[in-house]
Protein backbone atom coordinates (compact mmCIF):
# COMPACT_ATOMS: atom_id res chain seq x y z
CA UNK A 1 0.00 0.00 0.00
CA UNK A 2 2.76 2.44 0.97
CA UNK A 3 4.93 1.65 -2.07
CA UNK A 4 1.90 2.05 -4.27
CA UNK A 5 1.08 5.45 -2.84
CA UNK A 6 4.74 6.50 -3.08
CA UNK A 7 4.74 5.47 -6.71
CA UNK A 8 1.49 7.33 -7.21
CA UNK A 9 2.93 10.44 -5.58
CA UNK A 10 5.99 10.22 -7.82
CA UNK A 11 3.80 9.73 -10.87
CA UNK A 12 1.52 12.57 -9.79
CA UNK A 13 4.57 14.80 -9.31
CA UNK A 14 5.92 13.96 -12.75
CA UNK A 15 2.53 14.60 -14.34
CA UNK A 16 2.33 17.96 -12.55
CA UNK A 17 5.84 18.97 -13.65
CA UNK A 18 5.16 17.83 -17.21
CA UNK A 19 1.83 19.66 -17.14
CA UNK A 20 3.41 22.88 -15.87
CA UNK A 21 6.19 22.61 -18.45
CA UNK A 22 3.55 21.96 -21.11
CA UNK A 23 1.53 25.02 -20.08
CA UNK A 24 4.69 27.17 -19.95
CA UNK A 25 5.77 25.88 -23.37
CA UNK A 26 2.30 26.46 -24.81
CA UNK A 27 2.28 29.98 -23.34
CA UNK A 28 5.67 30.78 -24.94
CA UNK A 29 4.59 29.35 -28.28
CA UNK A 30 1.23 31.13 -28.04
CA UNK A 31 2.98 34.42 -27.30
CA UNK A 32 5.32 33.99 -30.27
CA UNK A 33 2.38 33.23 -32.56
CA UNK A 34 0.46 36.22 -31.17
CA UNK A 35 -2.28 34.16 -29.56
CA UNK A 36 -2.13 35.58 -26.01
CA UNK A 37 -4.21 38.72 -25.37
CA UNK A 38 -2.77 41.53 -23.19
CA UNK A 39 -5.52 40.93 -20.58
CA UNK A 40 -4.67 37.23 -20.11
CA UNK A 41 -4.30 37.50 -16.33
CA UNK A 42 -6.41 35.64 -13.78
CA UNK A 43 -9.20 33.11 -14.18
CA UNK A 44 -11.15 35.21 -16.71
CA UNK A 45 -7.88 35.51 -18.68
CA UNK A 46 -8.01 31.76 -19.33
CA UNK A 47 -11.35 32.14 -21.13
CA UNK A 48 -10.12 35.25 -22.95
CA UNK A 49 -6.97 33.48 -24.15
CA UNK A 50 -8.96 30.49 -25.41
CA UNK A 51 -11.37 32.79 -27.25
CA UNK A 52 -8.69 35.04 -28.76
CA UNK A 53 -6.37 32.18 -29.76
CA UNK A 54 -9.08 30.03 -31.32
CA UNK A 55 -10.66 32.95 -33.21
CA UNK A 56 -7.24 34.16 -34.46
CA UNK A 57 -6.50 30.65 -35.78
CA UNK A 58 -9.97 30.42 -37.39
CA UNK A 59 -9.49 33.82 -39.05
CA UNK A 60 -5.89 33.18 -40.11
CA UNK A 61 -6.87 33.43 -43.77
CA UNK A 62 -8.00 37.04 -43.28
CA UNK A 63 -11.75 36.46 -43.32
CA UNK A 64 -13.94 39.47 -44.03
CA UNK A 65 -16.75 40.77 -41.83
CA UNK A 66 -20.17 40.41 -43.41
CA UNK A 67 -21.10 43.25 -45.73
CA UNK A 68 -24.64 44.34 -46.56
CA UNK A 69 -26.57 46.02 -49.36
CA UNK A 70 -27.59 49.70 -49.44
CA UNK A 71 -31.22 48.71 -48.78
CA UNK A 72 -30.17 47.13 -45.48
CA UNK A 73 -28.68 50.37 -44.08
CA UNK A 74 -30.47 51.34 -40.85
CA UNK A 75 -32.71 54.39 -41.13
CA UNK A 76 -31.65 55.73 -37.74
CA UNK A 77 -28.14 54.73 -36.70
CA UNK A 78 -27.75 54.92 -32.95
CA UNK A 79 -25.01 57.18 -31.63
CA UNK A 80 -24.08 55.72 -28.30
CA UNK A 81 -21.96 57.38 -25.64
CA UNK A 82 -20.97 60.96 -24.97
CA UNK A 83 -19.14 63.73 -26.81
CA UNK A 84 -15.70 64.91 -25.57
CA UNK A 85 -15.69 67.79 -23.14
CA UNK A 86 -12.47 69.77 -23.08
CA UNK A 87 -11.18 73.12 -24.32
CA UNK A 88 -8.93 71.72 -27.03
CA UNK A 89 -11.87 69.79 -28.45
CA UNK A 90 -14.18 72.82 -28.33
CA UNK A 91 -11.56 74.85 -30.26
CA UNK A 92 -11.22 72.14 -32.92
CA UNK A 93 -14.99 71.88 -33.39
CA UNK A 94 -15.22 75.68 -33.67
CA UNK A 95 -12.50 75.58 -36.35
CA UNK A 96 -14.24 72.75 -38.25
CA UNK A 97 -11.29 70.45 -37.41
CA UNK A 98 -8.85 72.50 -39.51
CA UNK A 99 -6.43 72.42 -36.55
CA UNK A 100 -7.02 68.72 -35.91
CA UNK A 101 -4.19 66.29 -36.68
CA UNK A 102 -3.84 62.53 -36.51
CA UNK A 103 -0.37 61.85 -35.15
CA UNK A 104 1.21 58.50 -35.95
CA UNK A 105 4.25 57.49 -33.91
CA UNK A 106 5.94 54.58 -32.16
CA UNK A 107 7.63 51.78 -34.11
CA UNK A 108 7.52 53.57 -37.46
CA UNK A 109 10.18 54.81 -39.88
CA UNK A 110 8.59 58.22 -40.48
CA UNK A 111 6.41 59.54 -37.65
CA UNK A 112 3.78 61.85 -39.11
CA UNK A 113 0.79 64.06 -38.42
CA UNK A 114 -2.04 64.07 -40.95
CA UNK A 115 -4.72 66.71 -41.37
CA UNK A 116 -8.27 65.68 -42.24
CA UNK A 117 -7.82 67.07 -45.77
CA UNK A 118 -4.70 64.94 -46.25
CA UNK A 119 -6.50 61.79 -45.08
CA UNK A 120 -9.34 62.56 -47.48
CA UNK A 121 -6.90 62.78 -50.40
CA UNK A 122 -5.75 59.19 -49.77
CA UNK A 123 -7.58 56.42 -51.69
CA UNK A 124 -11.06 56.20 -50.17
CA UNK A 125 -12.91 52.99 -49.40
CA UNK A 126 -16.49 52.36 -48.37
CA UNK A 127 -18.00 49.44 -46.50
CA UNK A 128 -21.55 48.61 -45.45
CA UNK A 129 -21.09 46.70 -42.21
CA UNK A 130 -22.88 46.06 -38.96
CA UNK A 131 -21.93 47.76 -35.74
CA UNK A 132 -22.80 45.43 -32.89
CA UNK A 133 -22.81 46.73 -29.34
CA UNK A 134 -21.73 44.36 -26.59
CA UNK A 135 -25.10 45.11 -24.93
CA UNK A 136 -26.87 43.34 -27.79
CA UNK A 137 -28.21 46.04 -30.11
CA UNK A 138 -26.95 46.65 -33.63
CA UNK A 139 -27.25 48.84 -36.73
CA UNK A 140 -25.94 48.77 -40.29
CA UNK A 141 -24.30 51.78 -41.93
CA UNK A 142 -21.99 52.68 -44.79
CA UNK A 143 -18.64 53.97 -43.60
CA UNK A 144 -16.12 55.78 -45.81
CA UNK A 145 -12.46 56.36 -45.10
CA UNK A 146 -8.90 55.33 -45.78
CA UNK A 147 -7.60 51.88 -44.94
CA UNK A 148 -5.43 51.88 -41.83
CA UNK A 149 -2.97 49.72 -43.82
CA UNK A 150 -2.51 52.61 -46.29
CA UNK A 151 -1.48 54.99 -43.50
CA UNK A 152 0.74 52.32 -41.91
CA UNK A 153 2.53 51.79 -45.25
CA UNK A 154 3.07 55.55 -45.59
CA UNK A 155 4.78 55.84 -42.21
CA UNK A 156 6.60 52.50 -42.59
CA UNK A 157 6.03 49.97 -39.83
CA UNK A 158 9.30 48.78 -38.29
CA UNK A 159 9.98 45.09 -37.59
CA UNK A 160 8.76 43.81 -34.25
CA UNK A 161 5.47 45.74 -34.33
CA UNK A 162 2.68 43.75 -32.68
CA UNK A 163 -0.08 46.24 -31.90
CA UNK A 164 -1.51 49.53 -33.04
CA UNK A 165 -2.78 51.52 -30.06
CA UNK A 166 -5.24 54.33 -30.74
CA UNK A 167 -6.24 57.23 -28.55
CA UNK A 168 -9.43 59.27 -28.43
CA UNK A 169 -9.91 62.95 -27.80
CA UNK A 170 -12.45 61.73 -25.28
CA UNK A 171 -10.88 61.67 -21.84
CA UNK A 172 -8.95 58.50 -21.11
CA UNK A 173 -10.58 56.42 -23.86
CA UNK A 174 -8.05 54.37 -25.80
CA UNK A 175 -7.74 50.92 -27.31
CA UNK A 176 -5.50 48.74 -29.45
CA UNK A 177 -5.67 46.01 -32.08
CA UNK A 178 -3.12 43.40 -33.11
CA UNK A 179 -1.36 43.62 -36.49
CA UNK A 180 -3.74 41.02 -37.99
CA UNK A 181 -6.59 43.50 -37.52
CA UNK A 182 -4.39 46.54 -38.25
CA UNK A 183 -3.43 45.24 -41.72
CA UNK A 184 -6.93 43.83 -42.40
CA UNK A 185 -8.60 45.21 -45.53
CA UNK A 186 -11.78 46.27 -43.69
CA UNK A 187 -10.05 48.21 -40.90
CA UNK A 188 -10.71 51.80 -41.91
CA UNK A 189 -9.98 55.26 -40.56
CA UNK A 190 -13.42 56.67 -41.34
CA UNK A 191 -14.45 60.29 -41.89
CA UNK A 192 -17.73 59.66 -43.72
CA UNK A 193 -20.93 57.81 -42.87
CA UNK A 194 -24.00 57.08 -45.01
CA UNK A 195 -22.80 59.40 -47.77
CA UNK A 196 -22.17 62.43 -45.54
CA UNK A 197 -19.40 63.67 -43.27
CA UNK A 198 -19.11 61.66 -40.08
CA UNK A 199 -21.23 63.48 -37.50
CA UNK A 200 -19.87 64.44 -34.09
CA UNK A 201 -22.08 61.95 -32.20
CA UNK A 202 -20.71 59.20 -34.48
CA UNK A 203 -17.10 60.17 -33.86
CA UNK A 204 -16.04 63.10 -36.10
CA UNK A 205 -13.54 63.91 -37.34
CA UNK A 206 -12.15 60.36 -37.41
CA UNK A 207 -13.36 57.01 -36.16
CA UNK A 208 -11.58 53.67 -36.51
CA UNK A 209 -13.82 50.89 -37.83
CA UNK A 210 -12.86 47.32 -36.86
CA UNK A 211 -15.91 45.42 -38.14
CA UNK A 212 -14.75 41.94 -37.07
CA UNK A 213 -14.97 43.09 -33.45
CA UNK A 214 -17.77 44.58 -31.33
CA UNK A 215 -18.62 48.28 -31.48
CA UNK A 216 -16.52 49.42 -28.56
CA UNK A 217 -13.33 48.69 -30.51
CA UNK A 218 -14.45 51.26 -33.12
CA UNK A 219 -13.18 54.21 -31.09
CA UNK A 220 -14.42 57.72 -31.93
CA UNK A 221 -12.67 61.12 -31.96
CA UNK A 222 -9.25 59.67 -32.84
CA UNK A 223 -6.21 61.87 -32.41
CA UNK A 224 -3.22 59.54 -32.19
CA UNK A 225 -1.99 56.12 -33.35
CA UNK A 226 1.02 54.39 -31.81
CA UNK A 227 2.62 51.30 -33.31
CA UNK A 228 4.16 49.23 -30.54
CA UNK A 229 5.81 45.92 -29.74
CA UNK A 230 4.25 45.66 -26.29
CA UNK A 231 1.29 47.06 -24.40
CA UNK A 232 3.39 47.28 -21.22
CA UNK A 233 3.61 50.85 -20.03
CA UNK A 234 0.52 52.03 -21.92
CA UNK A 235 -2.22 52.59 -19.35
CA UNK A 236 -2.25 49.57 -17.06
CA UNK A 237 -0.68 47.42 -19.77
CA UNK A 238 -3.92 45.56 -20.49
CA UNK A 239 -4.07 46.64 -24.14
CA UNK A 240 -6.97 49.04 -23.82
CA UNK A 241 -8.90 51.20 -21.40
CA UNK A 242 -11.73 48.63 -21.76
CA UNK A 243 -10.23 46.10 -19.27
CA UNK A 244 -9.80 48.98 -16.83
CA UNK A 245 -13.61 49.39 -17.01
CA UNK A 246 -14.09 45.62 -16.70
CA UNK A 247 -14.41 44.79 -20.42
CA UNK A 248 -12.22 42.43 -22.43
CA UNK A 249 -9.49 43.73 -24.75
CA UNK A 250 -10.48 41.33 -27.53
CA UNK A 251 -14.09 41.75 -28.64
CA UNK A 252 -14.59 39.21 -31.44
CA UNK A 253 -17.64 37.80 -29.66
CA UNK B 1 -10.74 2.11 14.03
CA UNK B 2 -11.34 -1.53 13.14
CA UNK B 3 -15.09 -0.91 12.69
CA UNK B 4 -14.45 1.96 10.32
CA UNK B 5 -12.03 -0.17 8.30
CA UNK B 6 -14.57 -2.97 8.04
CA UNK B 7 -17.22 -0.44 6.98
CA UNK B 8 -14.92 0.77 4.21
CA UNK B 9 -14.19 -2.81 3.17
CA UNK B 10 -17.85 -3.72 3.11
CA UNK B 11 -18.75 -0.61 1.15
CA UNK B 12 -16.01 -1.48 -1.35
CA UNK B 13 -17.53 -4.92 -1.72
CA UNK B 14 -20.95 -3.43 -2.28
CA UNK B 15 -19.56 -0.98 -4.81
CA UNK B 16 -17.84 -3.67 -6.83
CA UNK B 17 -20.74 -6.08 -6.53
CA UNK B 18 -23.20 -3.70 -8.13
CA UNK B 19 -22.40 -1.57 -11.15
CA UNK B 20 -22.92 2.14 -10.36
CA UNK B 21 -26.16 3.85 -11.26
CA UNK B 22 -24.14 6.63 -12.94
CA UNK B 23 -20.67 6.12 -14.38
CA UNK B 24 -17.79 8.24 -13.12
CA UNK B 25 -17.69 10.19 -16.42
CA UNK B 26 -21.40 11.00 -16.17
CA UNK B 27 -21.06 12.07 -12.52
CA UNK B 28 -18.02 14.28 -13.01
CA UNK B 29 -19.27 15.91 -16.24
CA UNK B 30 -22.71 16.42 -14.66
CA UNK B 31 -21.30 18.54 -11.83
CA UNK B 32 -18.85 20.45 -14.02
CA UNK B 33 -21.78 21.19 -16.32
CA UNK B 34 -23.84 22.32 -13.31
CA UNK B 35 -21.14 24.84 -12.37
CA UNK B 36 -20.71 26.11 -15.92
CA UNK B 37 -24.48 26.40 -16.39
CA UNK B 38 -24.82 28.49 -13.21
CA UNK B 39 -21.98 30.70 -14.54
CA UNK B 40 -23.69 31.03 -17.93
CA UNK B 41 -27.08 31.78 -16.37
CA UNK B 42 -25.88 34.44 -13.92
CA UNK B 43 -23.67 36.14 -16.51
CA UNK B 44 -26.34 35.77 -19.20
CA UNK B 45 -28.79 37.65 -16.99
CA UNK B 46 -26.12 40.33 -16.39
CA UNK B 47 -25.72 40.82 -20.15
CA UNK B 48 -29.49 40.64 -20.73
CA UNK B 49 -30.39 43.43 -18.30
CA UNK B 50 -28.09 45.87 -20.07
CA UNK B 51 -30.53 45.72 -23.01
CA UNK B 52 -33.69 43.66 -22.26
CA UNK B 53 -35.26 44.14 -25.71
CA UNK B 54 -35.52 41.54 -28.46
CA UNK B 55 -35.74 41.87 -32.23
CA UNK B 56 -35.94 39.76 -35.38
CA UNK B 57 -33.71 40.05 -38.45
CA UNK B 58 -30.28 41.65 -38.69
CA UNK B 59 -30.59 44.89 -36.72
CA UNK B 60 -32.40 46.15 -33.65
CA UNK B 61 -31.82 49.10 -31.34
CA UNK B 62 -33.66 51.79 -29.37
CA UNK B 63 -34.65 53.47 -32.66
CA UNK B 64 -36.33 50.36 -34.11
CA UNK B 65 -39.45 48.43 -33.16
CA UNK B 66 -38.86 45.47 -30.90
CA UNK B 67 -40.29 41.96 -31.08
CA UNK B 68 -40.86 42.11 -27.32
CA UNK B 69 -39.47 43.95 -24.30
CA UNK B 70 -38.84 42.21 -21.01
CA UNK B 71 -40.13 44.15 -18.01
CA UNK B 72 -36.67 44.30 -16.49
CA UNK B 73 -34.77 47.34 -15.26
CA UNK B 74 -32.06 48.43 -17.70
CA UNK B 75 -29.47 48.59 -14.96
CA UNK B 76 -26.20 47.15 -16.16
CA UNK B 77 -25.56 49.28 -19.26
CA UNK B 78 -21.82 49.91 -19.35
CA UNK B 79 -21.20 47.71 -16.31
CA UNK B 80 -21.68 44.17 -17.62
CA UNK B 81 -18.04 43.53 -18.55
CA UNK B 82 -17.63 40.94 -15.78
CA UNK B 83 -20.76 39.23 -17.12
CA UNK B 84 -19.15 38.89 -20.56
CA UNK B 85 -15.85 37.61 -19.12
CA UNK B 86 -17.76 35.06 -16.97
CA UNK B 87 -20.10 34.08 -19.83
CA UNK B 88 -17.28 33.11 -22.18
CA UNK B 89 -15.17 31.42 -19.49
CA UNK B 90 -18.23 29.34 -18.50
CA UNK B 91 -19.03 28.69 -22.16
CA UNK B 92 -15.54 27.24 -22.70
CA UNK B 93 -15.95 24.98 -19.66
CA UNK B 94 -19.41 23.95 -20.89
CA UNK B 95 -18.24 23.22 -24.46
CA UNK B 96 -15.04 21.35 -23.50
CA UNK B 97 -16.81 19.37 -20.76
CA UNK B 98 -19.79 18.72 -23.03
CA UNK B 99 -17.56 17.52 -25.88
CA UNK B 100 -15.80 15.08 -23.54
CA UNK B 101 -19.19 13.85 -22.27
CA UNK B 102 -20.52 13.45 -25.83
CA UNK B 103 -17.44 11.57 -27.02
CA UNK B 104 -17.54 9.30 -23.99
CA UNK B 105 -21.29 8.75 -24.39
CA UNK B 106 -20.81 7.67 -27.99
CA UNK B 107 -17.78 5.43 -27.40
CA UNK B 108 -19.22 3.75 -24.29
CA UNK B 109 -22.61 3.37 -26.00
CA UNK B 110 -24.12 5.15 -22.97
CA UNK B 111 -26.30 7.27 -25.26
CA UNK B 112 -27.62 4.24 -27.14
CA UNK B 113 -28.17 2.13 -24.04
CA UNK B 114 -29.48 4.68 -21.54
CA UNK B 115 -30.32 8.04 -23.09
CA UNK B 116 -31.93 7.75 -26.51
CA UNK B 117 -35.60 6.68 -26.40
CA UNK B 118 -36.16 3.05 -27.38
CA UNK B 119 -38.12 2.54 -30.56
CA UNK B 120 -40.71 0.38 -28.77
CA UNK B 121 -41.19 3.06 -26.08
CA UNK B 122 -42.04 5.66 -28.71
CA UNK B 123 -45.15 3.74 -29.74
CA UNK B 124 -48.21 5.77 -28.85
CA UNK B 125 -49.72 3.07 -26.61
CA UNK B 126 -46.55 2.89 -24.58
CA UNK B 127 -46.11 6.68 -24.47
CA UNK B 128 -49.75 7.14 -23.36
CA UNK B 129 -49.24 4.78 -20.47
CA UNK B 130 -46.20 6.65 -19.13
CA UNK B 131 -47.81 10.07 -19.61
CA UNK B 132 -51.00 8.89 -17.89
CA UNK B 133 -49.09 7.58 -14.89
CA UNK B 134 -47.27 10.92 -14.63
CA UNK B 135 -50.55 12.83 -14.88
CA UNK B 136 -52.05 10.69 -12.12
CA UNK B 137 -48.98 11.69 -10.08
CA UNK B 138 -48.27 8.06 -9.34
CA UNK B 139 -45.19 7.55 -7.19
CA UNK B 140 -42.27 6.58 -9.42
CA UNK B 141 -41.24 2.96 -9.48
CA UNK B 142 -37.66 2.12 -8.58
CA UNK B 143 -36.34 1.44 -12.06
CA UNK B 144 -32.75 0.92 -13.07
CA UNK B 145 -33.10 2.70 -16.38
CA UNK B 146 -34.81 5.89 -17.54
CA UNK B 147 -38.41 5.84 -18.76
CA UNK B 148 -39.32 7.21 -22.17
CA UNK B 149 -40.17 10.73 -20.93
CA UNK B 150 -36.84 11.01 -19.16
CA UNK B 151 -35.03 9.74 -22.23
CA UNK B 152 -36.86 12.23 -24.45
CA UNK B 153 -36.17 15.12 -22.07
CA UNK B 154 -32.47 14.32 -21.61
CA UNK B 155 -32.00 13.66 -25.33
CA UNK B 156 -33.57 16.99 -26.29
CA UNK B 157 -31.39 18.84 -23.76
CA UNK B 158 -28.16 17.07 -24.75
CA UNK B 159 -28.60 16.82 -28.51
CA UNK B 160 -30.76 19.86 -29.27
CA UNK B 161 -30.78 22.61 -26.61
CA UNK B 162 -27.08 22.70 -25.69
CA UNK B 163 -25.87 22.54 -29.33
CA UNK B 164 -28.42 25.24 -30.27
CA UNK B 165 -27.25 27.47 -27.42
CA UNK B 166 -23.64 27.19 -28.63
CA UNK B 167 -24.64 27.70 -32.26
CA UNK B 168 -26.82 30.79 -31.69
CA UNK B 169 -24.15 32.15 -29.33
CA UNK B 170 -21.41 31.83 -31.95
CA UNK B 171 -23.81 33.31 -34.53
CA UNK B 172 -23.62 36.60 -32.59
CA UNK B 173 -19.83 36.79 -32.98
CA UNK B 174 -18.69 39.19 -35.74
CA UNK B 175 -15.38 37.29 -35.87
CA UNK B 176 -16.91 33.82 -36.23
CA UNK B 177 -19.48 34.99 -38.79
CA UNK B 178 -16.66 36.54 -40.83
CA UNK B 179 -15.40 32.97 -41.30
CA UNK B 180 -18.77 31.17 -41.61
CA UNK B 181 -21.56 33.68 -42.36
CA UNK B 182 -24.08 30.89 -42.83
CA UNK B 183 -24.30 30.19 -39.10
CA UNK B 184 -26.09 33.54 -38.66
CA UNK B 185 -27.81 34.01 -42.04
CA UNK B 186 -29.59 30.66 -41.61
CA UNK B 187 -31.50 32.21 -38.67
CA UNK B 188 -32.35 35.35 -40.61
CA UNK B 189 -29.78 37.62 -39.00
CA UNK B 190 -27.84 38.71 -35.95
CA UNK B 191 -30.86 39.79 -33.88
CA UNK B 192 -32.76 36.60 -34.74
CA UNK B 193 -29.82 34.58 -33.41
CA UNK B 194 -29.81 36.68 -30.22
CA UNK B 195 -33.55 36.16 -29.69
CA UNK B 196 -33.24 32.40 -30.30
CA UNK B 197 -30.28 32.27 -27.89
CA UNK B 198 -32.60 33.76 -25.25
CA UNK B 199 -35.39 31.24 -25.98
CA UNK B 200 -32.97 28.31 -25.78
CA UNK B 201 -31.74 29.63 -22.43
CA UNK B 202 -35.34 29.84 -21.20
CA UNK B 203 -35.96 26.26 -22.36
CA UNK B 204 -32.86 25.08 -20.48
CA UNK B 205 -33.98 26.89 -17.32
CA UNK B 206 -37.45 25.27 -17.62
CA UNK B 207 -35.76 21.88 -17.96
CA UNK B 208 -33.63 22.65 -14.89
CA UNK B 209 -36.74 23.46 -12.83
CA UNK B 210 -38.54 20.25 -13.87
CA UNK B 211 -35.30 18.29 -13.32
CA UNK B 212 -34.92 19.58 -9.75
CA UNK B 213 -38.63 19.02 -8.98
CA UNK B 214 -38.48 15.42 -10.23
CA UNK B 215 -35.27 14.73 -8.34
CA UNK B 216 -36.92 16.06 -5.18
CA UNK B 217 -40.09 14.00 -5.70
CA UNK B 218 -38.15 10.77 -6.19
CA UNK B 219 -35.95 11.24 -3.14
CA UNK B 220 -33.58 14.19 -3.21
CA UNK B 221 -30.92 12.63 -0.95
CA UNK B 222 -30.98 9.32 -2.77
CA UNK B 223 -30.69 10.93 -6.22
CA UNK B 224 -27.94 13.28 -5.06
CA UNK B 225 -26.06 10.34 -3.58
CA UNK B 226 -26.39 8.48 -6.89
CA UNK B 227 -25.00 11.42 -8.86
CA UNK B 228 -22.12 11.93 -6.39
CA UNK B 229 -21.07 8.41 -5.34
CA UNK B 230 -22.69 6.48 -8.17
CA UNK B 231 -24.90 4.47 -5.84
CA UNK B 232 -28.44 5.14 -4.69
CA UNK B 233 -28.28 3.17 -1.45
CA UNK B 234 -26.18 3.67 1.64
CA UNK B 235 -24.49 0.64 3.17
CA UNK B 236 -27.26 0.23 5.77
CA UNK B 237 -29.91 0.16 3.08
CA UNK B 238 -27.98 -2.50 1.20
CA UNK B 239 -27.84 -4.82 4.18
Amino acid sequence: MSTLSRRQILKGGLVTVAGAAGVAGAARLGDRLGLIPPDHQGLFGVGETLTYASQRLLMASGSRAREFTRSEISQKPVANGTVPENEEWERMVAGKFAAWRLTVDGLVERPAAFSLAELMRFPAQSQITMLTCEEGWSFIAEWTGVALSHVLNLVGVRPGARYVAYFSQQGDWWDSIDMADAWHAQTLLTYGMNGADLSIPHGAPLRLRVPRQLGYKSVKYLMRLTVTETMDGIGKGLGSSAPEFGYSWYAGI
Amino acid sequence: VSTSISVVERSLRVETAESPRHSAVVRVTHWINTLSFIGLLVSGIAVLISHPRFYWGEVGNVETASLFDLPLPKVLAGQNGWGRYLHFLSAWVCVLNGSFYALSGLLSRHFKKSLLPLRADLAWSSLRQVIASHLRLEPPRAERSYNVLQRLAYSVVVFLFFPLAVWTGLAMSPAITSVTPIIVTVWGGHQSARTLHFFVAVALVLFLIVHIVMVSLTGFRKRMRAMITGHTATLEENE
